[in-house]
């Protein structure tokens, strides 16, 4: 009970712009402004072949419903501050990144390659240094996963530098 | 009688026989590995089940999610920390048993009363889900928009955290099913030119994202945590002694969580809290709870075990899930063209009653393997997530490229894991994303055609009487957590 009153009196104790709730409410916000200000870009349906509501109405009013109930959780945070998250360690990042990495490399090089290489850097930045089980992780196991949806699934994955290879 | 024979056919079908035994054995492994459970181990192997008949691919999915709400129970009892969310409520009473040096007694409870819970929460869907599938006769439009209304709230108010953020949650899940070609005028929404997008989002991507993805992004951040595990013997039956002190407590704890397991909302988790409270309310040694009770053991476990049944009632009745893993089944039996509903139960009773056999088979095989497995299933908690979730990862990849062979659905996969991540962190649920999501197009193209048939004329909602009781229901639902909040406040 103590930890979660010193939590968030360190909350209450930042200003309004670093607090969490400011923040997600923030973000939340402006999306759906943004998405709000797409649907009138949305096509009309002429009044002759319209039949109840038009197609822009119903995510309008999604929107406008989530912009009100966003506003409402920051005012109830606003007396009742959200506890402060933990600072995110360095291997989230290092995930996270390696997220971006796979998709430039699937997209450029090889989709095979790189599910590898994310899953050995992955593993690796977990804090695995055994070569055997970064071999398994990355070569071995993406191997069978590999035949596997390609012989009994019958998938085709996408040309790369690797699966090319295989391919021809 | 034709009916129960119809439950008995998965036993004389080799094919299904090993399907169960394999979702169970499956379902078992991810029950007991924290992290992933019944509902991530669904959304993993949806796209593997595009390879089966319809039955099998379903009956394949309902045996992971017996046996994974059951396998919790073990890593609870061994490591005080839950197998699924589910089984939260078992490390109050299953560690510090097992810390007594009586693990084999705490898992041997666990497993008769997720058991018995499991076996009761079949009979009532087998009893309820033909009835409510009849009440749905009387259902058009107006009635399944204000159903959808009331699922929704019902999970806001019911379901784990804040009920406002749960409701953002789930308005944005029903924005996602916005996007693509408008299906009554064709009309592009939000698909800001990428051709992939004009069918809309697809539900794999968004599942194996919010659940398996995120979840990866969650272990990244918990990689130096270290479980004390503790020993396991032999798993016991329970003794006469212990029957006796529990047997009130098993059977209404099972009453319990097959009635929430009926609502909307977060099934098996509420269930157990709530069946583990009412087990101490009841209790003649309330003072044990928390210290190695058997009765909190049993209380929490028929209840989580009981609440799987329960939540398949709507899920096959209307259509509307009743927790998160049925919402995954919902949307393996919609990718097989399955549409539940009044009309499965007149057209396809024997698909039905397959799926409540094998749902009452899995809950005996997983009797059976937890009986005997436990201590092996103990030991698969020993996998560091350093190997299992990269593994993990090239599964759900290859499993979401493969339904599409969509690299875009890859990319959104990984969105939604990103977006799952930071919305756990920040307390909002991504179970009601998934529901809204399920549910949009209903929700939707019910309202749309309602104010058709209602020529624009939104009062007369409220002149019909079954749209106006969910209404009612919904706005109670609303009112709920406020109503909760200041009761708990007078009692401090």
């Amino acid at each position: 009970m103590k930890n979660v009153q010193k939590s968030k009196r360190a909350n209450k104790s930042l200003p309004f712009f670093f607090r969490d709730e400011f923040r997600v409410s923030l973000v939340i916000i402006l999306i759906s402004v943004a998405l709000l200000i797409t649907t009138f870009t949305f096509d009309i349906v002429p009044p002759i072949l319209n039949r109840g509501i038009q197609p822009a109405t119903f995510p309008k009013a999604l929107l406008v419903l989530i912009i009100l109930m966003t506003l409402f959780i920051y005012y109830l945070a606003t007396k009742n501050p959200w506890k402060v998250e933990k600072k995110l360690p360095r291997p989230f990042f290092l995930t996270l990144s390696s997220f971006v990495f796979f998709v430039v490399v699937s997209k450029t090089l090889d989709f095979f390659l790189a599910i590898s290489a994310l899953s050995i850097f992955v593993s690796y930045c977990w804090g695995e240094k055994r070569l055997f089980y970064l071999l398994l992780v990355g070569i071995i196991f993406p191997i069978i996963v590999f035949i596997f949806f390609e012989t009994i699934l019958g998938l085709r994955f996408p040309p790369g530098i690797i699966t090319n290879i295989y391919y021809s | 009688m034709d009916n129960l024979l119809l439950m008995l056919a998965p036993l004389f079908s080799s094919k299904l026989l090993l399907v169960l035994f394999f979702g169970t054995l499956f379902g078992l492994i991810l029950g007991v590995l924290p992290g992933l459970g019944p509902t991530t181990g669904g959304a993993l192997i949806l796209p593997f089940t595009m390879t089966l008949d319809p039955l099998s691919a379903i009956v394949l999915l309902t045996s992971i999610y017996c046996a994974g709400t059951y396998g919790g129970a073990i890593t609870a009892v061994l490591i005080n920390t839950p197998g699924t969310p589910a089984a939260a409520a078992t490390c109050l009473d299953g560690y510090p048993l097992a810390q007594k040096g009586e693990a084999g007694r705490a898992l041997g409870m666990a497993t008769v009363s997720s058991t018995v819970g499991g076996i009761f929460s079949v009979v009532i869907l087998v009893f309820f889900a033909p009835i409510l599938a009849q009440l749905a006769y009387e259902f058009g439009q107006p009635e399944y928009f204000a159903l959808a209304i009331f699922g929704l709230t019902m999970l806001a108010s019911i379901g784990e955290g804040s009920p406002i953020k749960n409701l953002i949650a789930g308005a944005f899940g029903i924005l996602i099913s916005t996007v693509g070609k408008d299906f009554m005028t064709s009309i592009d929404r939000f698909t800001f030119g990428i051709n992939e997008l004009t069918e809309g989002i697809g539900f794999i991507p968004v599942v194996v994202g919010l659940f398996a993805m995120s979840e990866m992004l969650t272990q990244s951040t918990l990689i130096n945590q270290v479980f004390n595990r503790i020993a396991l013997k032999a798993i016991k039956l329970p003794s006469k002694d212990d029957y006796k002190k529990t047997w009130k407590t098993i059977l209404r704890s099972s009453g319990i969580g097959s009635f929430i397991g009926v609502l909307p909302a977060e099934g098996g988790t509420v269930a157990s809290l709530i069946g583990y409270s009412e087990a101490k309310r009841f209790s003649k040694n309330p003072e044990e709870f928390g210290k190695g009770s058997i009765e909190g053991i049993a209380g929490a476990e028929a209840a989580n075990n009981a609440a799987t049944g329960g939540a398949m009632v709507p899920t096959l009745a209307l259509g509307i899930p009743g927790s998160a893993t049925t919402a995954v089944i919902l949307t393996g039996l919609i990718i097989h063209g399955v549409r539940p509903g009044p009309d499965l139960f007149r057209e396809q009773p024997d698909f039905l009653y397959g799926i409540f056999g094998a749902m009452l088979i899995a809950n005996i095989l997983f009797f059976i393997f937890g009986f005997f497995g436990a201590k092996i299933f103990a030991r698969i908690t020993l996998v560091p997530n350093k190997i299992l979730w990269p593994m993990i990862f090239a599964v759900s990849v290859c499993g979401t490229y493969s339904l599409n062979q969509s690299i875009i659905d890859v990319w959104i996969m990984l969105f939604f894991g990103v977006l799952g991540f930071f919305m756990r962190r920040y307390g909002f649920s991504v179970v009601p994303v998934i529901i809204g999501l399920i549910l949009g197009e209903l929700v939707e193209g019910t309202l749309r055609q309602s104010l058709v048939i209602f020529d624009g004329n939104w009062l007369m909602f409220f002149t019909r009487p079954i749209a106006l009781t969910f209404f009612i229901l919904s706005l109670i639902a609303l009112a709920f957590p406020l109503i909760r909040s200041r009761k708990f406040k007078k009692k401090l």
